[in-house]
């Protein structure tokens, strides 16, 4: 037996547990907060008219990490279910994070560069003010 | 209808779209979209965002378990994602200049002609021999199976990687997972066996669509009224499809997956005549 290659598949299978973890801690805690601030959205507006026909668009609060903070500072519902919301979207991307450790790790260097382009492209995104 | 009557139908639906969504490997948004507006006619921003959040909690929701029972093809996955992601950039910046209804009649064409090819063609034989860049980008694996471990090798990388950049455009575009698109490029072009196609586009769909969701979320397409029924149900519907999946036979999920997205072809098509993007 190949010493070398018996530590790589632990390494392999390694990845897999933590990848697995990552994904279900990220989606349980977004779920958790999404239904915190349901309950919450409900309790206040849970008797309105649903207004979705047409579009609002930007200018909105919760459209901004800052925009949602402040939201949470004066305990809006609607904040708070945002919060979830970014919690969510940013759980595969710190999925991608961990896997750039373990590929790291791993010295799969071949895979520390492809993770490192999936990586800038998702970041180009997000701060690229690609919201024209 | 109130808001409690409305969050309360759309967590149902959330639910039901979850499960086909982690069943298929087709992503949670798909059955969003037009749930959302056919059935609610909320505006299709808000349902694309809606959509978009659907396919990130799906795919997260059921991919922790598959990667931890090794059937998804990290690798692989993470390779294709330079293709998804970029597309999907591509599409949410497209997505301001194109008219939607267009380009709703074109994916609803190309959904028929893939669930076409899906009834017809059974790739269930691991390939024995891989391409040359199958190895040196170390994409060959093996999964586990009820009759052990069985090894596969992948031809066609090019081209697969290409219909990849194609299905993150849509996703960018649309809001969708595309994971139909996904299951295809790596079933069809690629050779990859189908559980383990299904499950490592399962694993991709939450990348690509967090790469068009950060763009959708700063531009206001996702509401939170809408986000936490979504989220929710989609979560739970997610749970009981990756507990359902090992127990259900392949044969099966081909035929629920082809009539899946020819249904949506169909709707997505009879939408995009009628202008109702």
């Amino acid at each position: 037996m190949n010493h070398n290659k018996d530590t790589k598949r632990v390494t392999d299978y390694d990845m897999q547990q933590l990848i697995g973890q990552v994904l279900r801690y990220g989606v349980l805690i977004s779920g958790l907060v999404a239904i915190i601030g349901g309950i919450w959205y409900l309790f206040q507006q849970g008797s309105g008219l649903p207004d979705y026909s047409t579009f609002h668009g930007e200018g909105e609060g919760y459209t901004s990490l800052t925009g949602i903070f402040k939201g949470l500072g004066d305990g809006s519902a609607k904040e708070i279910i945002q919060l979830g919301v970014v919690i969510l979207i940013a759980t595969p991307i710190i999925r991608i994070v961990f896997s750039l450790v373990a590929f790291g790790l791993e010295r799969d260097k071949l895979y520390v560069l492809i993770t490192l382009i999936v990586l800038s492209i998702i970041l180009f995104s997000t701060f690229g003010g690609l919201s024209i | 209808m109130t808001i409690l009557t409305f969050t309360l139908i759309l967590l149902l639906g959330a639910y039901l779209a979850g499960l086909a969504g982690s069943l298929t490997g087709l992503g949670g948004g798909v059955v969003i979209i037009p749930l959302l507006t056919l059935f609610f006619h909320v505006d299709i921003r808000y349902a694309i965002g809606a959509a978009l959040v659907a396919s990130i909690a799906t795919s997260s929701g059921s991919a922790s378990a598959y990667v931890k029972e090794g059937i998804t093809n990290i690798r692989l996955g993470m390779f294709l994602e330079i293709a998804t992601t970029a597309g999907a950039v591509m599409g949410a910046i497209l997505a301001i200049y194109t008219p939607v209804n267009i380009v709703a009649i074109l994916f609803g064409v190309t959904l028929i002609f893939s669930a076409a090819m899906t009834l017809r063609k059974k790739h269930e034989g691991a390939l024995a021999e891989g391409s040359k860049l199958s190895y040196v980008l170390k994409l060959n694996s093996s999964y586990p199976t009820k009759d052990g471990v069985v090894d596969y090798k992948l031809k066609n990388i090019g081209g697969g990687f290409s219909i990849m950049a194609l299905a993150g455009m849509l996703s960018g575009l649309l809001g969708i997972g595309s994971g139909a698109l996904k299951v295809l490029a790596m079933d069809s072009a690629m050779r990859v066996p189908f559980r383990v196609s299904t499950t490592t586009s399962n694993f991709m769909v939450g990348v690509t669509a967090a790469a068009s969701a950060v763009v959708y979320l700063q531009r206001g397409y996702i509401d939170p009224g809408i986000a936490f029924p979504v989220i929710i149900g989609v979560l739970a519907g997610a749970f009981t499809g990756s507990k359902l999946l090992m127990k259900i036979d392949v044969k099966w999920l081909k035929i629920i997956f082809s009539f899946a997205i020819t249904a949506i072809a169909l709707n997505m098509i009879y939408n995009g005549f009628n202008h109702k993007f």
